[in-house]
């Protein structure tokens, strides 16, 4: 990986009048790859595509195609690794690129899903990029012995080079593509075994680091073209408002300003020379909205509506064993809890925008989306032309935790603007107040947990009551299954690949009072594991103590027939040292989760110094079954215990008459460097399933530190934020 | 009007004079300093004004006097060599997404200037800027790293 290679394929992605050259090496090849039949070609290419993950050129350099979003977690590097490994070929000339989503649509989806969101860009895709990468080496191989007239079983590779021994003959990736590219695709396809890799599951540096570091990356903020506009919009702030009217008149004669347009029935955005020319005119833009029927709506309206469904008669059933009544009408002791979780905001650090232009019979977009098909659709409906004539050209997004996953009410809104100002690119920018007031909120829920104990301690029953949003009734209503949203289960279901609750309980019911306010919720960094981590692992510490057990063994008890998720609660426990007394003052929590495929537990350290508290030190483990690249498995649990202790220390968003309170950092407070803690990992692959690592130890983050809250003060804190819903003050 | 020194270029500008210097900046195509919030909170922003870290997004073209020299990440390493951060940086991969990189590595630039080997209290203090991929950890070490390299040069 060298600057240059970096610099190189950016400027593929950033720049306009160089836009057809991904077409050109993308549609060359009337190649087979993965059962898709690929359309003729249209161009002549400046480098032979192997099939449709892998460029040669004659330098021996390799592109590989990256289909899935990169937004720093890394699976960039991750899936090049797994294609360069099946491949064989020279880590050190790699570089990447990523074909857009019409590309991807003109030839029947050969690149598979884009959607970048639920920890899935390697555990969904592994197998076919490694086919990919092992497909490509076999037509190299197969067109070097083609070459040379010996069958392709008697030559090997090595870091692109290809040998004959026999004949004492080699040859190189670069001088092969050509005539590799023309020949049959193998149909039986064995991968490498995975404890034989050299490049996957190494701590390799990641591919997109030096630009990252000098002010060159190019986001989709920093896009721009000849003759790009800038444009600054205002939508109704109040949930289910609308647009009535609006009086430009007063910043006619302001410099720069092009053009002031409704937008979408919803908002008012100006179009002007500058963001900051449009910006600072749209603050004098007199506007009447319909406020709606949600216009006097306050927190304390949907806690009501939430604590009505702790006790509904009707709810959806998620993971049910036993009887549940019967084992706590028979139980010795029962301890009951009520937690709640509020509304959270992703505030990625770059806001929404997006770039249009439209012409009449095209229309483009560049823009940084964590799903560039699911964006290249909202292109397509909102220009109301076919989508050949529509595409997303994708830029690095600066920062996505789920907010760029689904909802592309930016993007829509920059192709209704551009319809407005034709033949003109226009980039509109969100600011951060408008980021903040048109979010899709983490889902806000409450949750009542009761348990009923046996003479000895042992949990016969429990219920646990879920009252609270559905995102999917939010975002895509027609996935519901007979009205019930599954993922609001996750990491409590009774089975299946995604999140398996752990605990043997004889007599459990785990249920859902859908309780939907206005509020547009959507998937948010760990998504329902979060608060379903935190209830759950928060009460069986509680009931550890009402058995007056250790909440370690405890959990191990409980755990008994689940030997995966006790596996990496027992290795942070052992690094902790659980069995030894904390240093004076520490105080220490546990918990653990499993979600996204993969299995997760944390010991947190805390200490309380005059009603401050301290998160000093986290010990997370993860069994992710594959660790593809372990250096930056650690910069994600990293980062996700900084999402998710940020969430729990200061995370929350209110509703004051019908809108967001929260509209600025000022207002929404975010961890910083003094409250990051340390955090040591264990990354712990059994080699045996294939699991996420973008998000899985972000839900184990809050649990852990309430625990040690808990253990420090005896009091359990069960309301998030805890700024604000505790005497406690974050040191 | 104004005529500043920028990345060590004399240029006169010409932008509304309430115009942030971030925005003047982000015009003159100098993209590597972020939009983050606009109201000096996250840091995205940061630059070097005289030398001194400031928030651009919240200093109006007005504030400066000409002659006024501002330096960008893209200026940060000297005669086109890295600053012995962002070799850091790469040396440890420290960013995710990468954009609040700029702002962070400018105001880690300004605080090795001051206190050549920072001690974790000094970085805490300086260090505000925020970055929600959580690189916390990641920025500390590159810190601590960038300060040995200097220290053995020196």
């Amino acid at each position: 990986m060298t600057k240059q290679s970096q610099t190189q394929s950016q400027s593929t992605l950033a720049n306009p009048s160089r836009r057809g050259f991904l077409a050109q090496t993308s549609l060359v090849m009337g190649a087979f790859s993965f059962g898709f039949h690929i359309p003729q070609a249209e161009a002549a290419a400046p480098a032979p595509e192997v099939n449709a993950w892998v460029v040669i050129k004659p330098d021996d350099s390799v592109v590989i195609r990256i289909a899935r979003q990169e937004m720093g977690q890394g699976t960039l590097t991750g899936l090049a690794q797994l294609v360069a490994e099946e491949m064989e070929c020279d880590w050190a000339k790699v570089t990447t690129e990523q074909p857009t989503p019409g590309q991807n649509a003109a030839r029947g989806r050969v690149w598979g899903n884009y959607a970048t969101g639920g920890s899935r860009g390697i555990r969904d895709s592994h197998l076919y990029v490694r086919k990919g990468g092992a497909s490509a080496r076999m037509m190299l191989v197969a067109a070097a012995a083609k070459s040379w007239n010996v069958p392709a079983t008697e030559c090997s590779v090595n870091k692109g080079v290809i040998t004959h021994k026999a004949s004492n003959r080699s040859t190189t990736y670069g001088q092969v593509a050509e005539l590799a590219a023309t020949m049959e695709p193998p149909r039986d396809i064995v991968l490498k075994d995975p404890k034989t890799w050299t490049i996957a599951g190494k701590p390799l540096p990641r591919l997109d680091t030096v630009a990252k570091v000098d002010g060159s990356q190019i986001y989709s903020m920093d896009f721009t073209m000849p003759g790009m506009l800038h444009a600054a919009i205002t939508n109704c702030p109040i949930f289910g408002g609308s647009l009535k009217s609006f009086d430009a008149s007063t910043i006619a004669n302001k410099p720069g300003i092009k053009k002031v347009v409704a937008v979408d029935g919803k908002g008012v955005a100006v179009i002007a020379d500058t963001w900051w020319q449009a910006k600072s005119a749209l603050e004098q833009v007199a506007i009447v909205w319909n406020e709606g029927p949600h216009a006097k709506l306050t927190s304390a309206d949907i806690a009501a509506t939430l604590k009505e469904g702790l006790t509904a008669k009707e709810a959806f059933v998620g993971n049910q064993a036993g009887d549940v009544k019967a084992g706590l009408a028979q139980a010795a002791k029962t301890v009951e809890a009520v937690y709640s979780y509020p509304y959270q905001h992703h505030a990625t650090m770059e806001p929404m925008n997006a770039t249009a232009l439209f012409t009449g019979t095209r229309c483009d977009v560049w823009t940084s989306s964590q799903n560039s098909e699911a964006a290249l659709e909202t292109v397509v409906e909102a220009s109301g032309l076919p989508v050949g004539q529509c595409d997303v050209t994708r830029l690095l997004l600066g920062g996505g935790f789920g907010r760029r996953a689904v909802s592309h009410d930016y993007v829509r809104q920059s192709v209704l603007i551009a319809k407005q100002m034709p033949n003109v690119p226009v980039k509109l920018i969100w600011s951060r107040e408008e980021d903040m007031l048109h979010g899709h909120y983490h889902p806000i829920t409450q949750c009542k947990l009761t348990a009923g104990l046996d003479a000895q301690g042992n949990v016969t029953a429990m219920h646990m009551r879920i009252s609270g949003q559905s995102i999917l009734s939010s975002i895509n209503p027609s996935r519901l299954q007979n009205g019930r949203d599954p993922s609001t289960f996750q990491g409590l279901n009774p089975d299946g690949a995604e999140g398996v609750f752990g605990y043997a309980i004889p007599n459990l019911l785990i249920d859902h009072a859908m309780r939907n306010p206005p509020l547009p919720a959507g998937y948010w960094r760990g998504v329902n594991n979060n608060q379903n981590a935190l209830y759950l692992e928060c009460f069986i510490d509680e009931l550890a103590v009402a058995a007056g057990q250790d909440p370690l063994a405890f959990r191990q008890k409980m755990l008994r027939n689940s030997p995966k998720h006790l596996a990496v609660l027992n290795a942070v426990a052992e690094k902790a040292g659980w069995d030894k007394p904390a240093p004076k003052g520490v105080f220490r929590g546990l918990s653990q989760h499993m979600g996204y495929g993969s299995y997760v537990a944390a010991c947190a350290e805390v200490s309380i110094v005059d009603q401050k508290v301290k998160v000093h030190r986290i010990i997370a483990a993860t069994n992710p079954g594959h660790a593809v690249n372990p250096q930056q498995i650690e910069a994600q649990i990293d980062g996700s215990f900084a999402y998710g202790l940020s969430a729990l220390l200061y995370g929350e968003i209110t509703i004051k008459d019908g809108m967001v309170e929260q509209q600025n950092f000022d207002t929404y407070e975010l961890l910083r460097m003094a409250q990051m803690p340390k955090v040591e990992s264990i990354v712990m692959p059994s080699g045996d399933f294939w699991g996420g690592v973008g998000e899985p130890t972000i839900f184990v983050a809050a649990p852990a530190v309430l625990n040690a809250i808990a253990a420090a003060t005896g009091q359990r804190i069960r309301n998030m934020p805890i700024q604000s819903n505790s005497d406690l003050k974050i040191a | 009007m104004a005529q500043l020194v920028i990345n060590g270029i004399k240029q006169t500008v010409s932008a509304d004079p309430d115009t942030p210097i971030l925005w003047v900046l982000r015009d003159l195509g100098l993209t590597g300093t972020k939009y983050g919030c606009g109201v000096a909170q996250c840091g995205a922003c940061t630059v070097h004004i005289d030398g001194e870290p400031v928030r651009s997004c919240s200093l109006p073209l007005a504030a400066l006097q000409d002659g006024q020299s501002i330096t960008t990440i893209e200026a940060l390493g000297a005669g086109g060599k890295l600053h012995a951060l962002q070799k850091a940086w790469i040396e440890l991969d420290v960013p995710q997404c990468g954009y609040c990189q700029s702002g962070q590595l400018m105001a880690a630039a300004a605080l090795l200037s001051k206190s050549p080997n920072p001690t974790d209290a000094e970085i805490d203090e300086a260090m505000t800027n925020i970055c929600r991929c959580g690189t916390y950890n990641r920025i500390r070490a590159g810190i601590k790293h960038a300060a040995a390299l200097l220290t053995k040069k020196a």
